[in-house]
């Protein structure tokens, strides 16, 4: 513990697995580290991935969030335990080779556009 | 709000943020029957691992012993549109699976309750877990056949659920049925907020 300077004092989540140029990566790195159950990730199409230095299980994923995809999903179709696939793509967001969207927190007031889309979407089923 | 979630740095990559609905009951009410009526992908289901050290709440022993167990999550997706998709977590309504609702509850946007017309009762936990946290949340009343058939006012007498709640006779295999659970939901969060509350 003592010596991880680099790390925020204020997030206690912050392990071993956050490096310092996740913070490079251009929002809250918090963002990158503390991902939910249905924060989505996206390979990012830019990346050039050197697959030697992945677990097998990082380059599924990879392969699989060429279209967007929970963290809840990745679990599911990959069958690796919610926890792991956390571990595996916050070193993946740190290589830079997926980018995640924190989810839509209801902490402030829902705004009406978001129910009224979300109705809409329901109602288009 | 639903704002493109692309980032700045990588231009052609849009993220979609995700918002999420607890569908809860007890056992067998038919939560991933009607999270399966209306997703757009076959139900799927994650293991969350757990150190029982995290199960505390029942466990008196004081074994310090950690031991890992696996809790099984069935959810399904519907695409909002571009930037919002919405998952749809079905939950184990055992009060021992309490640790695991805090996580999902944060940031949800609602909830649906399940009631097994077979058994009331056993929804009363998730009435209960999301009342004290003040998440708004549709009792679904899901009519089970040679079951006694309820009116919703009887249920709500029978679980005192509160008069703003509503409720709702559903059946969770018809994805008619379950696209009107839901938008009662939303439209509670709506006037919820609209309420101030
Ligand atoms: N008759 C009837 N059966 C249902 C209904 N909903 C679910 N079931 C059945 O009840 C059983 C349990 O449902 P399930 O969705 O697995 O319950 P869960 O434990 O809450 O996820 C399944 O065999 C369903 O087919 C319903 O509305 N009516
Ligand atoms: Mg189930």
């Amino acid at each position: 513990m003592p010596d991880r300077h680099e790390t925020d004092p204020g997030s206690p989540e912050a392990g071993p697995l956050v490096r310092p140029y996740v913070m490079t990566w251009g929002r809250q790195r918090s963002d990158a580290v503390q991902l939910d159950m249905i924060s989505v990730v996206i390979a990012a199409r830019r990346a050039e991935v050197d697959e030697m230095a992945l677990e097998p299980e990082q380059v599924a994923i990879l392969d699989l969030c060429r279209r967007p995809q929970s963290v809840a999903e990745v679990s599911a179709r990959l069958d690796i335990p919610v926890a792991v696939v956390k571990v595996l793509l916050s070193d993946l967001i740190g290589r830079g080779y997926v980018l995640a969207r924190a989810p839509y927190t209801t902490e402030s007031p829902v705004s009406r556009d978001v129910l009224q889309a979300v109705l809409d979407g329901i109602q288009r089923l | 709000m639903a704002s493109k979630g692309s980032d700045p740095s990588s231009g052609e990559n849009v993220i979609p943020s995700a918002i999420k609905i607890l569908i809860a009951g007890g056992f067998g009410a038919g939560k991933t029957t009607m999270v399966g009526s209306v997703s757009e992908i076959a139900p799927l289901s994650t293991e969350e691992l757990m150190t029982e050290a995290s199960l505390g709440v029942d466990d008196l022993s004081g074994v310090e012993e950690k031991s890992t167990t696996t809790v099984a999550l069935d959810f399904g997706r519907i695409t909002i549109n571009d930037g919002l998709v919405l998952y749809l977590f079905g939950t184990p309504g055992q009060q021992r699976f309490w640790f695991m609702w805090d996580e999902l509850a944060l940031g949800s946007l609602g909830a649906v309750v399940l009631a097994d017309t077979r058994r009331l009762e056993t929804c009363f936990p998730s009435v209960d877990f999301f009342e004290r946290r003040a998440i708004p949340f549709v009792v679904a009343v899901n009519c089970f056949e040679g079951a006694h058939r309820y009116d919703p006012e009887e249920v709500r007498e029978a679980l005192s659920i509160s008069p703003h709640t509503p409720i709702v006779l559903c059946d969770a295999r018809s994805r008619e049925s379950s696209k009107e659970v839901l938008s009662t939901l939303v439209n509670h969060v709506a006037e919820t907020v609209a309420a101030g509350v």
